[in-house]
């Protein structure tokens, strides 16, 4: 055996504003774990262990949006570290469900859920950290797919492009073989407009979706806020529909704002 | 070292904690100086933007508050609004949802006793550098936490943010012949809880007992899930409605979570040892049984063997989810009728962490007109620095290293989950 050993690539996981699904996501790929243990060392995972190696990293997942001065720095330092950068779930690719505050008063908002105001530091906007940082990939969802994360860690250690589809939830309804609740029952549902990737989760569960994975590549989301208009929907429900997990994504953004003007 | 000197230890990242949060302690000699348990996660402020959102979204937003519970997160929400609206819910979807909150008890408690707190009593960094010397123990933990996982993913199709839950019931609810291909599993599961038990208690515990005020829900038959009155072990007993009026939070400079107190008894503890202590005899005899053949005392004082009673509630709610799934029926309807009017309703459940406390008031077009929640570490948060004072002083000749290790231990007792109560633990002890 040769006495020199190649060194495991080195993987890290950094948190940001969140809720900490994304990289329990790691952690629920129950069958998986001890197998990308083995294929790379997580070299940095405070949730999961107190060892934490400095640095550099080939790879760094990023978990959460950026929402105070400090993690705008932080950010930074994360950026020079990984050689690999790759944002996981809403808030690190769109800002999150605390981006809603990017359209309110912040500092109302402090004094409604903080008693001593002053002792709160935030930023006005909560933001994806692709506007703060050059990313290599986006992986979406609120929460991610752990399948698509193994994916995606297996495809960068490869080398190669993962295989994370960017077409609608509609496309994963139709092979489920789901008849369309929206044309069929009525139900208000933004999937023709949201990537794939939960596996048509919502329309399985006799429910509309509401988006978590964020708007697909070419969505055309004024034809849908007409079809949302016919079925009934009003435009402040139609601006609540864009405005949630991935609210400041830009294709939701201009939608949600569009309706809320007219 | 001399008596006056005062010492700092500083870990500038706690691990194996749900979020972001520091620990300053500071010693002179002997003598504890200050304690602060610093929690930086951002605040995200969800009781704020929840305004203006209509009821039915409530379960979907408030699951983002903790990926690692957002099913305690939806039941508080739903029964809350269920109370403001007056809506009464089938007995079955009482009954699945039981299940539903069995399921994330199981994944969170085998995530926190192997993966969060199991290494701190082995001395490894990690569940995954402790399977190299204990692969099987792993490999039992991983297995049980994806039982708890399978039960939430065929309720709610996915592990993490589960989309089922809606406020009257479920957007759609499991069959039976769905329901029973959990159970090999779940039986698999209830014996390595059991095995679990066994193994958790031959562990090393700190002697390190306090006298409590536990806080959990009481219900006159079960152990607490959804339903219950609120009671202490020194005399609180009061429904949902009255929280406000008996517990207070203050704002702290040092933490961007609301410190939460028991008007006129101060700081108490929610989570597993809480309703263990306070609900034994609502536990099924096989749970009972673990209990003692595992030399758990009631009330269980030391917060180091929560490791024990987490596993004892593993016992429970592998036990409970079996039984609910042998009992089961699909209810006619998978949720009640709903219809908006202005109200306020109040509820409080069990998250795996401890009591959940919900708020809302709505419109009579069902929108949010404010909104309140008290996570369980919120709750936890005096006690654990109320711990950490009385744990320091215990073993404040040891050398620092040792310290931050135990009171490192000491924090991770309560399964901190920060993200709640907002987030990160730095570690930061001075002495003089």
């Amino acid at each position: 055996m040769s006495s020199k050993v190649r060194r495991k690539p080195r993987m890290a996981v950094f948190k940001f504003a969140s809720c900490d699904g994304c990289q329990l996501s790691l952690l629920d790929a129950e069958d998986e774990l001890l197998g990308v243990a083995r294929a790379l060392d997580i070299a940095y995972f405070p949730e999961a262990s107190s060892a934490m190696l400095k640095g550099p990293y080939d790879i760094g997942l990023v978990e959460g949006s950026i929402t105070t001065h400090h993690d705008a720095q932080r950010i930074q330092d994360v950026r020079r570290r990984c050689k690999t950068l790759i944002t996981i779930g809403a808030c690190a690719t769109a800002g999150g469900i605390q981006a809603l505050r990017n359209w309110k008063d912040v500092d109302e908002f402090i004094r409604v859920v903080y008693a001593t105001p002053k002792y709160i530091n935030t930023l006005k906007l909560s933001t994806p950290i692709a506007e703060h940082v050059p990313v290599d990939f986006e992986l979406r969802g609120c929460p991610i797919n752990k399948h698509q994360l193994i994916e995606l860690i297996t495809a960068t250690l490869a080398g190669r492009k993962p295989n994370v589809p960017t077409y609608s939830v509609c496309l994963e309804c139709k092979r489920k073989g789901n008849v369309c609740i929206a044309v069929a029952q009525g139900v208000a549902c933004i999937g023709p407009v949201t990537q794939a990737g939960c596996g048509a989760l919502c329309p399985s569960f006799d429910r509309g979706c509401y988006g978590c994975y964020g708007p697909m590549e070419s969505s055309n989301t004024e034809s849908l806020s007409h079809q949302l208009h016919i079925l009934g929907q009003n435009n402040a429900e139609i601006t609540r529909a864009f405005r949630s997990f991935n609210a400041w994504a830009w294709q939701f953004r201009k939608a949600g704002e569009e309706s809320e003007r007219t | 070292m001399s008596k006056q000197q005062t010492r700092t230890i500083k870990v500038d990242v706690l691990a194996r904690v749900e979020g972001e949060g520091a620990l300053y302690i500071k010693l002179k000699g002997d003598q504890v100086q200050d304690v602060k348990l610093n929690i930086y996660e951002p605040p995200r402020f969800f009781e704020a933007f929840l305004r203006g959102r209509h009821f039915s979204e409530l379960p979907d937003v408030v699951a983002r508050i903790c990926g690692i519970c957002p099913i305690a997160y939806q039941m508080s929400a739903v029964h809350a609004i269920e109370r403001a609206l007056g809506v009464a819910i089938d007995p079955s979807v009482r009954q699945l949802r039981r299940l539903f909150y069995c399921g994330e008890w199981i994944e969170s408690h085998a995530l926190h006793v192997y993966m969060l707190h199991a290494p701190d009593f082995l001395g490894y960094p990690d569940a995954i550098a402790m399977a190299r010397d204990h692969q099987s123990i792993v490999q039992q933990g991983l297995r049980l936490k994806k039982a708890g996982n399978r039960i939430v993913a065929l309720m709610g199709g996915r592990e993490i943010h589960p989309v089922s839950a809606a406020v009257g019931g479920f957007y759609k609810v499991p069959s039976k012949s769905a329901l029973k291909d959990l159970v090999d599993e779940l039986k698999w599961a209830l014996d390595a809880s059991l095995a679990t038990a066994r193994w958790a208690s031959g562990l090393d515990f700190p002697e390190f007992e306090q006298d409590y005020e536990f806080v959990s829900l009481s219900h006159s038959d079960e152990y607490p899930f959804n339903e219950g009155r609120i009671v202490s072990n020194r005399g609180l007993n009061i429904e949902a409605s009255e929280y406000e009026e008996n517990f207070t939070e203050q704002h702290v400079q040092h933490s961007n979570a609301l410190h939460s107190v028991l008007r006129g008894h101060d700081s108490y503890m929610v989570g597993p040892m809480a309703r263990f202590n306070l609900n034994f005899d609502k536990l099924p005899d096989v749970a009972q049984q673990a209990a003692r053949d595992c030399g758990l005392q009631v009330p269980c004082c030391n917060p180091f063997r929560s490791i024990v009673v987490r596993a004892i509630e593993l016992v429970f709610a592998c036990h409970e989810a079996l039984r609910v799934i042998r009992g089961y029926e699909p209810p006619p309807l998978p949720r009640a009728q709903t219809r908006a009017r202005a109200a306020t309703g109040q509820a409080a459940t069990e998250a795996p962490r401890g009591l959940l406390f919900h708020r809302y008031a709505l419109d009579q077009n069902g929108l949010i007109t404010s909104a309140k929640i008290v996570p369980p570490t919120s709750q936890n948060q005096k006690r654990i620095e109320e711990d950490l004072r009385h744990f320091v002083s215990q073993i404040a000749t040891r050398p620092s290293e040792e310290i931050t290790l135990k009171c490192e231990q000491a924090v991770r007792n309560y399964d901190p989950c920060i993200s709640c109560a907002t987030h990160f633990l730095r570690l930061h002890l001075e002495r003089d």
